[in-house]
């Protein structure tokens, strides 16, 4: 057993829902107990959508227990199909029906179902929601794609993008139009838009473009070896790799490159002096791993940030993630308990969080600005306006996404000059956020300066977790270190005590301080 | 007038038939009565042992809420749990011994049992009772289930008050338990409208704290101020404590029948009585009629959710003069529900279980003026054109007793009222722009 209050990825039977809601046409019944329906309004509310999932739920309860469950499921699918009358069905077990063992696949291949009906296998005590996705769609598509004649016009399949997926709307938007810019035609978008009966047609492109590794590349690869469809391995999100993605495919197209930068902003933007303040900034990135692999690029290449620390929750993309923090010079943080994901963050003290739903909260709670740039998430990550995170528009999105919650330049330099500001100070916050203002407290900084990181406001009663218990902070010190601006003063904290580590010393002063900021000076 | 007398009964419905259906029910399972437990008990912490889906749905319920330390968790069932390779009960107790050395605050702690803990028969019962004797004096160890397959939504609070009845002490003091898990403000008005007709000493069940934990014993009467109570109402009643039956508290009309019974059994005379209601069953009223404006002569269609469709359908029935046309619940406790059947007026189908598609075309068939449901189909039937009120609502928001009754019926006018406000289908100038124009 594993304590968890936190889960970054539901079971892989909410992935299975994931690509039969992103679908038409397709209908889902799944053996579950009554209550398994919550799912729904993973639907309904956060992706706010209009229609109920295509999912027929057995929700047996306890009295059925003793011998009908599979005459229940045999009785649910029967009615699913003779109400819905779907092109094609999937069947399969959520975790509590996985431990009865009523096989779904074999009593669906028993009823004479005029429609393929595909058995689903998902270890629910193992794998997880992007493995169920990924799952989900190879087994389909391998069950309904098959060779045909490629179209006479150059085009390729867009890959992987699902219902609840961060942002695939409007990726599967911009991506369409890039590839229009191309002479590219989009052959079959799935699963989000396809029916079973588009499934049979993704043999006609010419290429697949894998949007999300998380959720298609299984289709991919099965299709490159069944179909002799190559696939891109360039995911565009940012600048940098959406000009690679369009080489790639051309190349995998033979035909020339062609990008229209005409509305891309967020090169300008980023060389404009004002964002020189951007420049090595530490951000701490953490999500999914292509959301990660692809943050990790545009904070270093494209907005001149500090890559402090880079993680992922999906151990699918742990080899990547890893060689991609080899090459940032960064540990590779690999795990699923958000305790620890907290704990990395609270040691890494940066000034800034690319993460999920969850980093914001780590962030909320340690006062530490955070952008959200992957699942899980929530449904103000479901917007009404065009915001995609790939292509062109997509990099624009990004630029105003990660700047927005840093306070801004003139703002820092102002809390750095003058600290004594009785409104404008350091627990106050970033003052476009338009929070409820804290007044500076009487005490003045030892007091008041606790308000946003609240880790500080009592750092001998810290315990052993940050080794201060053996070094000794200077009064005289510890109010030197006050006067660095909040958003940098949990680094300097750490070299400093990190610096007197190395030299020996047990008592800190503000020489040691400044001998620390010297030794690290940039 | 004295309105100590019982309410004057409507036609009924005590002999309606119930349709009784079996099929797909879209509602939530009994955990997520933690959702609301966990705050309304400060020392408690509830222990799901189950998979991925019940961590899932926790967070999903809980929204933000999860981020704010919350007192519960997930001891998430692994493989090994599964293939007997590693000893469930030794797991249960490292995971318990892991927790309470993080959290010296607990006191109470609860074994929360799921639709795979059950389906594979973990014995979380010996685990309380081994834990308890382990971690007493300092935490008190009960089980209780929350599973789908046994329970629906609200039915988990049930099950949780369930389990801490037999743990009560024995006592010969003649106290009168509220039981229910309500908002703290609605719960000191209760505790105040009682107190000033001389009502005492009033325990509490769940009590905020486990210092507070009381007695229980034959002289002992009890009063449930939620529907969905029915095993609580067995184990208290096994524990030689009788039930004050009445209506449930919900509305004017409801939180009178409520007092008036408890009265009765303590003796309070019709003045008294009189005096300590008639001003806030007066304002009641008037907050009532002002809020259900818009729902007069309106159809209201109950999907099941949590047992509390029942009162609130006679709520807005005879208070706020809408029409039932169908009110489904989970589950329907005949007893405990008699004094409800018995105000209800006749007309209304009723249902206990569901079959989801089944009712959808009822819904879709009678085309009601407003649609009680759950949020899987709130959004689906609003696309249809049909107004819902989602009913996760009534349980999270404070709607009982007098001061509250305006509330209850706004919650019902508000989708009726947004609906009229909304003019996004043909671009319409506002009126006094259109005039300008002239």
């Amino acid at each position: 057993m594993k304590l968890s209050v936190w889960t970054y990825e539901g079971p892989p039977h909410v992935g299975a829902m994931r690509v039969a809601t992103g679908m038409t046409g397709l209908h889902y019944v799944l053996h579950a107990p009554q209550g398994d329906t919550y799912a729904d309004l993973l639907f309904t509310m956060i992706e706010r959508r209009d229609h109920r999932p295509p999912v027929t739920y057995t929700t047996f309860q306890a009295r059925d227990l003793g011998a009908d469950t599979a005459d229940l499921f045999t009785a649910a699918a029967k009615a699913a199909y003779a109400r819905f009358k779907p092109q094609a069905m999937i069947v399969g077990a959520s975790c509590t029906a996985e431990l009865i063992q009523d096989d779904p696949g074999g009593l669906a291949a028993a009823m004479d179902i005029p429609v393929p009906v595909i058995p689903l296998e998902l270890p629910s005590y193992q794998r997880k929601e992007n493995f169920g996705a990924d799952e989900t769609f190879f087994q389909i598509t391998r069950a309904l794609a098959r060779p045909c004649d490629r179209t006479a016009r150059p085009s390729v399949n867009l890959i992987g993008p699902t219902a609840l997926g961060f942002r695939h709307r409007d990726d599967i938007t911009e991506l369409t139009g890039l590839l229009m810019d191309m002479g590219v035609a989009v052959n079959v978008c799935a699963p989000m838009g396809a029916c079973p009966a588009d499934i049979t047609r993704l043999g006609a492109a010419h290429a697949n473009v894998l949007m999300y590794p998380e959720t298609g590349e299984a289709a991919c690869r099965w299709m490159e070896r069944e179909l002799g469809q190559p696939f891109t391995k360039t995911v565009p999100i940012g600048v940098g790799a959406t000009r690679d993605f369009v080489a790639e495919l051309a190349g995998l197209l033979g035909m020339p490159a062609h990008l229209d930068e005409s509305r891309l902003r967020l090169p300008w933007y980023s060389r404009s002096v004002d964002s020189t303040y951007l420049t090595g900034k530490r951000v701490f990135i953490f999500g999914d791993g292509t959301h990660v692999a692809a943050a990790a690029r545009i904070a270093r290449d494209e907005m001149g940030f500090d890559v402090a620390g880079v993680g992922c929750y999906n151990r699918e993309m742990a080899r990547p993630i890893r060689a991609l923090a080899k090459d940032y010079g960064v540990e590779a943080l690999i795990s699923d308990d958000y305790l620890e994901v907290e704990e990395r963050i609270e040691s890494l003290a940066p000034e800034m969080i690319l993460g999920t739903q969850m980093e914001r909260h780590i962030g909320k709670r340690l006062g530490i600005p955070c952008a959200v740039i992957s699942a899980p998430v929530h449904v103000q990550d479901f917007p009404a306006r065009y915001s995609p995170q790939m292509g062109i528009e997509g990099a624009n999105v990004i630029f105003d996404t990660w700047v927005h919650p840093l306070v801004m330049g003139l703002e820092e330099h102002l809390l750095h000059m003058f600290r004594e500001d009785f409104e404008f100070h350091d627990a106050a916050g970033a003052s476009h956020h338009g929070g409820k203002a804290v007044a500076r407290s009487a005490e003045g900084d030892a007091a008041a300066d606790g308000g946003s990181m609240p880790p500080e406001a009592a750092p001998a009663a810290e315990g052993p977790d940050t080794g201060t218990d053996v070094l000794v902070w200077l009064a005289e010190a510890e109010r030197e270190l006050k006067k660095i601006p909040f958003f940098v003063r949990g680094k300097a904290r750490r070299n400093t005590e990190s610096f007197a580590a190395q030299k020996g010393l047990r008592e800190i002063s503000v020489d040691t301080l400044y001998e620390a900021k010297a030794h690290y000076a940039r | 007038m004295t309105d100590y007398a019982p309410i004057p009964a409507a036609k009924g419905c005590r002999d309606t038939p119930v349709l009784r259906e079996r099929g797909q029910h879209e509602v939530f399972c009994g955990l997520t009565g933690i959702i609301w437990l966990h705050r309304k008990m400060q020392d408690a912490f509830f222990l799901v042992v189950g998979s991925r889906t019940c961590a899932h749905l926790l967070q999903s319920a809980a929204g933000v809420m999860i981020f704010a330390e919350p007192r519960f968790g997930t001891a998430i069932l692994e493989e090994g749990d599964l293939a007997g390779m590693a000893d469930a009960q030794d797991e249960i107790d490292r995971e318990v011994a892991r927790l309470l050395s993080r959290r010296p605050d607990i006191r109470q702690l609860f074994l929360v049992g799921s639709c795979p803990s059950e389906v594979i028969k973990l014995d979380l019962a010996r685990a309380a009772e081994r834990l308890s004797g382990q971690f007493a004096p300092h935490v008190r160890v009960l089980s209780y289930s929350g599973s789908g397959i046994e329970t629906t939504f609200t039915q988990g609070e049930d099950a949780c008050l369930a389990a801490m009845v037999p743990v009560l002490p024995e006592t010969e003091a003649r106290e009168l338990v509220m039981v229910g898990a309500l908002p703290d403000v609605v719960e000191q008005q209760a505790l105040g409208l009682l107190g000033a007709m001389g009502i005492g000493p009033v325990r509490v069940l769940p009590s905020p704290r486990a210092a507070d934990y009381f007695g229980l014993g034959p002289n002992t009467v009890f009063a449930l101020t939620q529907p969905f109570l029915g095993d609580t109402h067995a184990a208290l009643v096994r524990r030689g404590a009788r039930h004050i039956p009445a209506p449930f508290p919900l509305g004017e009309e409801g939180t009178t029948g409520w007092l008036a019974a408890i009265a009765r059994e303590f003796g309070v005379d019709a003045a008294l009585f009189d005096a300590v209601t008639a001003a806030p069953r007066d304002r009641a009223r008037r907050a009532v009629a002002q809020a259900a404006e818009p729902l007069a002569g309106k159809s209201v269609f109950f999907m099941p959710d949590s047992q509390l469709e029942l009162p609130l359908a006679r709520f807005l029935a005879r208070e706020c003069a809408m029409t039932p046309i169908e009110i489904g619940t989970p589950f329907l406790h005949r007893e405990l529900m008699a004094p409800e059947l018995d105000l209800l007026p006749a007309g209304p189908r009723l249902a206990e279980g569901q079959d989801v598609e089944k009712q959808l075309d009822r819904v879709r068939g009678d085309r009601p003026d407003l649609t009680v449901c759950g949020l899987g189909l709130a959004n689906p039937l609003e696309s249809e054109g049909l107004t819902t009120k989602w009913a996760i609502e009534l349980v999270f928001t404070p709607v009982h007793f007098y001061e509250q009754a305006g509330d209850l019926a706004g919650l019902f006018a508000r989708p009726l009222r947004r609906r009229a406000a909304l003019r996004l289908d043909t671009a319409q100038p506002p009126a006094a722009l259109a005039e300008a124009r002239r």
